[in-house]
C-alpha cells in the first residue's frame, strides 16, 4: 500500500466502522441501484429462459397459457429418435467445420498479402473485403438466391459466357450444392472479420525475423511454414475456436438461402427449432418439442464452449511458460 | 535490385488481391446495377456484363419505398436500432460504472454470473422470451423486439466499460465529493462524459447487430406485417413478389446502405475494435 493512500484510510474513520455487511450494502446503495437495469434483463432473457426451457421441455404444450400436460421425457425419447432432428444436429456442425475450413485459411491467405507495410493499397484491400462483415446477413442470402438462380442468375450467365458450362446449374436446388453454396456464402460475408483477427496476430511477429529469414534467403513458403506460422500457433487455436462456435449459431443466411431445403439438405438447428415452434408447417406448433430440440443442442453447445475455455487456458499457459 | 524485388513482391499481391477484391464488391455492385435497371435489361442474357443501366429505372425504388412498404419498413427499423442502442448504452454503462469502481459485498459473484454467461448459447432460448412476451402483452409490439434485441447478453460491453471505470484516477470522485456532487451527479455529469470512446465503441457495435438483426423482428412480428423490420420485410417481399428481382434489389439498396456509409465513416474504429477482440 503506497504511503499516502494509508494515511487518507486512517484519516477515513467512517470507512474502517463500517464494516458490518448490512453497513457495507446500505452504504452501496446507489451501486445496487445502477445494477438493476442490468439484472432486471438479465433475470429476464438470460436466467428465466434457460430454466423455463427446461421446464416446458417436460410438457405437451402448443404455446397457449400454462404448459399443464405433463409427459416427463416423452420430449426427449421423441427427439432421440427424430431423423430431422439430428439431420438438423449434424448439419449444423458439418456446415460450423467446413465453413471454418473454408474461411480461415482464405482469411491468412488475405492478411499476409495485407501485412506488408510497402503495400499502399492495403487498407483499401482491407475495407472490401470486410464489407461483407457488416452488412445484413438475410439480405445478403436473398441477394445471393438471385444470383444463384437457375434461370435468370447471374452466376449461370456468366459461366455459361466464359463456356465452363453448357446447361444452367440449379446452384440451390441440389442437396449436396446447395450446402456448398450456403458454406460458400457463409465463407465469403465471414472472411474479412476472420482476416482482421489474422492481422492482429501476424503484427505480433516483428518485423526483424521476417527481414532475418530473408538474409538467410528463405523464400516465402519457408518464412511462413518457419517463422510465421509457429509463432501465429497460439491465436490461431483461439480464432479456429472461435470460427466455429460463431458458425454454429447459423440462421439468418440458411433461412433466407434455402429455407433448409432442398429435402432439409440444408436445414440447420435454428432453422429446424423455428419451424417445430413457429409454423404449422408440419402440423401444429410444438414449442414444448422446440424448448427440448433446443435445450439438448444447446447442451451439446455447452461442452464445445467449456472445451474452447479449457483450450484456451492451456494455451494462455503455455505463452505465459515462453513469455510472449 | 532490391526495389526491383519489392515492386514485384507488390505486383503478386495485386495480381491475388485484385480478383478476390472484385469477388467481393461483385455482389454489392450486381445489386446496385439490378436495382436501376428494367426487367427486361436485367434478365438481358447477352448484357450479363454490363452493369450500367441503359436507361435508370429509379421506379424500382419508388414501387419498393412506397408499395411494399420499405418506408415503414425502414422507419420500424431506425426506432428499434435507436432504442436498442440507447437502451444498451444505459444498462451496460451504469452496471460497468458500479462494478468498475465499487467494492459492494456480491461483486466478485456477480462478475463471475456475467462471465458464466458468455458459455451460454443465445438464440435456443427464443421460446421461453417468446412466451415471456406474450404474458407481458408485448407479442407483436416494436417493443418486443426492443427489448429482446436489448436483453441478449452484452458481456463484451460491460466489461469493456467495467475496464475504463476502474482505470480512472481515485481523485475525480473524491474531488467531486468534496464540492458536494451526489452518487447519481458524478456519474451522469463526470464519469460517463469521460467514457465517450467506450460509448462510441459500444454504439457502433450495437448500431450493426441491431440494424442487422432477423431472428428476433422475424419472430415478434410473426402477425404483424407492417411491424417488420427491413431484414424481415425483404424475406417477407421475395417470398411474395418472387419476380420484381428490380424491386427486390432497390429494397436490399435501401436496407444496406445506412451500414455500409457508417462502416466507412468509421472504418477504423470498428476494424480495431474487431481486432481487439480477439487480442483480449
Amino acid at each position: 500500500m503506497k504511503p499516502e493512500y494509508a494515511a487518507a484510510v486512517l484519516l477515513e474513520p467512517k470507512a474502517k466502522k463500517a464494516n458490518s455487511l448490512w453497513c457495507q450494502i446500505y452504504e452501496h446503495r446507489w451501486c445496487y441501484l445502477f445494477l438493476v437495469p442490468m439484472l432486471i434483463m438479465f433475470s429476464a432473457f438470460t436466467i428465466w429462459p434457460i430454466f423455463a426451457s427446461g421446464y416446458f421441455a417436460l410438457f405437451d404444450w402448443n404455446g397457449i397459457g400454462w404448459p399443464e400436460k405433463f409427459v416427463g421425457l416423452a420430449n426427449f425419447k421423441e427427439l432421440i429418435k427424430d431423423k430431422l432432428f439430428w439431420n438438423a444436429f449434424k448439419n449444423t456442425y458439418l456446415f460450423a467445420l467446413t465453413q471454418t475450413a473454408v474461411k480461415l485459411p482464405i482469411a491468412l491467405l488475405i492478411a499476409i498479402l495485407l501485412n506488408n507495410r510497402k503495400l499502399r493499397s492495403a487498407s483499401f484491400y482491407r475495407t472490401l473485403f470486410f464489407l461483407p462483415v457488416v452488412t445484413t446477413t438475410a439480405i445478403i442470402g436473398i441477394i445471393f438466391t438471385f444470383i444463384l438462380n437457375p434461370y435468370n442468375g447471374a452466376l449461370n450467365n456468366i459461366l455459361k459466357g466464359i463456356g465452363l458450362i453448357n446447361q444452367p446449374l440449379d446452384w440451390l436446388g441440389v442437396g449436396d450444392l446447395a450446402f456448398l453454396m450456403v458454406v460458400l456464402v457463409g465463407s465469403w460475408q465471414r472472411i474479412g472479420q476472420y482476416m482482421v483477427y489474422w492481422l492482429a496476430g501476424l503484427q505480433s511477429v516483428p518485423e526483424e525475423l521476417y527481414e532475418a529469414g530473408k538474409v538467410d534467403g528463405a523464400n516465402a513458403w519457408q518464412v511462413f511454414r518457419h517463422i510465421t506460422f509457429p509463432l501465429l500457433k497460439p491465436i490461431a487455436a483461439v480464432i479456429l475456436l472461435f470460427g466455429i462456435v460463431h458458425a454454429l449459431r447459423v440462421f439468418d443466411l440458411v433461412m433466407t438461402m434455402t429455407g433448409g431445403g432442398p429435402n432439409f439438405a440444408t436445414d440447420m438447428m435454428g432453422t429446424y427449432v423455428y419451424r417445430t415452434a413457429f409454423t404449422s408447417e408440419s402440423g401444429m406448433p410444438r414449442m414444448s418439442y422446440a424448448s427440448a430440440a433446443g435445450l439438448l443442442f444447446g447442451l451439446s453447445l455447452v461442452v464445445v464452449a467449456i472445451l474452447q475455455s479449457g483450450i484456451t487456458k492451456k494455451i494462455k499457459d503455455i505463452r505465459q511458460g515462453q513469455g510472449v | 535490385m532490391l526495389k526491383r524485388l519489392v515492386v514485384h513482391r507488390n505486383l503478386l499481391s495485386h495480381f491475388v488481391l485484385l480478383p478476390l477484391g472484385l469477388l467481393w464488391v461483385y455482389p454489392f455492385v450486381w445489386m446496385l446495377s439490378a436495382s436501376f435497371k428494367s426487367v427486361q435489361e436485367l434478365f438481358d442474357i447477352n448484357n450479363v456484363w454490363k452493369l450500367i443501366p441503359s436507361t435508370w429505372h429509379y421506379d424500382n425504388y419508388v414501387r419498393a419505398w412506397t408499395e411494399a412498404n420499405f418506408s415503414g419498413y425502414f422507419l420500424n427499423t431506425v426506432i428499434v436500432t435507436v432504442s436498442t442502442v440507447i437502451l444498451v448504452l444505459i444498462i451496460t454503462s451504469t452496471c460497468g460504472y458500479a462494478l468498475g469502481r465499487y467494492n459492494f459485498p456480491g461483486k466478485k459473484v456477480l462478475m463471475a454470473l456475467i462471465i458464466a454467461t458468455i458459455f451460454i448459447p443465445s438464440g435456443y432460448t427464443i421460446i421461453p422470451i417468446f412466451d415471456l412476451m406474450k404474458r407481458l402483452g408485448l407479442l407483436n409490439t416494436l417493443m418486443s423486439v426492443i427489448l429482446a434485441e436489448t436483453g441478449g447478453g452484452h458481456v463484451l460491453y460491460i466489461l469493456l466499460f467495467t475496464g475504463f471505470f476502474a482505470g480512472l484516477p481515485r481523485e475525480l470522485e473524491e474531488s467531486a465529493r468534496i464540492d458536494g456532487a451526489t452518487f447519481n451527479q458524478i456519474f451522469w455529469n463526470i464519469m460517463l462524459p469521460l467514457s465517450a470512446p467506450i460509448i462510441a465503441t459500444v454504439a457502433i457495435f450495437q448500431f450493426m447487430a441491431s440494424w442487422n438483426a432477423f431472428f428476433n423482428p422475424l419472430v415478434f412480428t410473426l402477425g404483424r406485417p407492417e411491424l417488420r423490420t427491413l431484414g424481415v420485410g425483404m424475406f417477407a417481399f421475395t417470398g411474395e413478389y418472387t419476380f420484381d428481382w428490380t424491386g427486390a434489389t432497390a429494397a436490399a439498396s435501401i436496407s444496406l446502405i445506412p451500414v455500409i456509409v457508417i462502416f466507412i465513416c468509421f472504418q477504423r474504429h470498428f476494424i480495431n475494435n474487431v481486432a481487439g477482440a480477439i487480442k483480449g
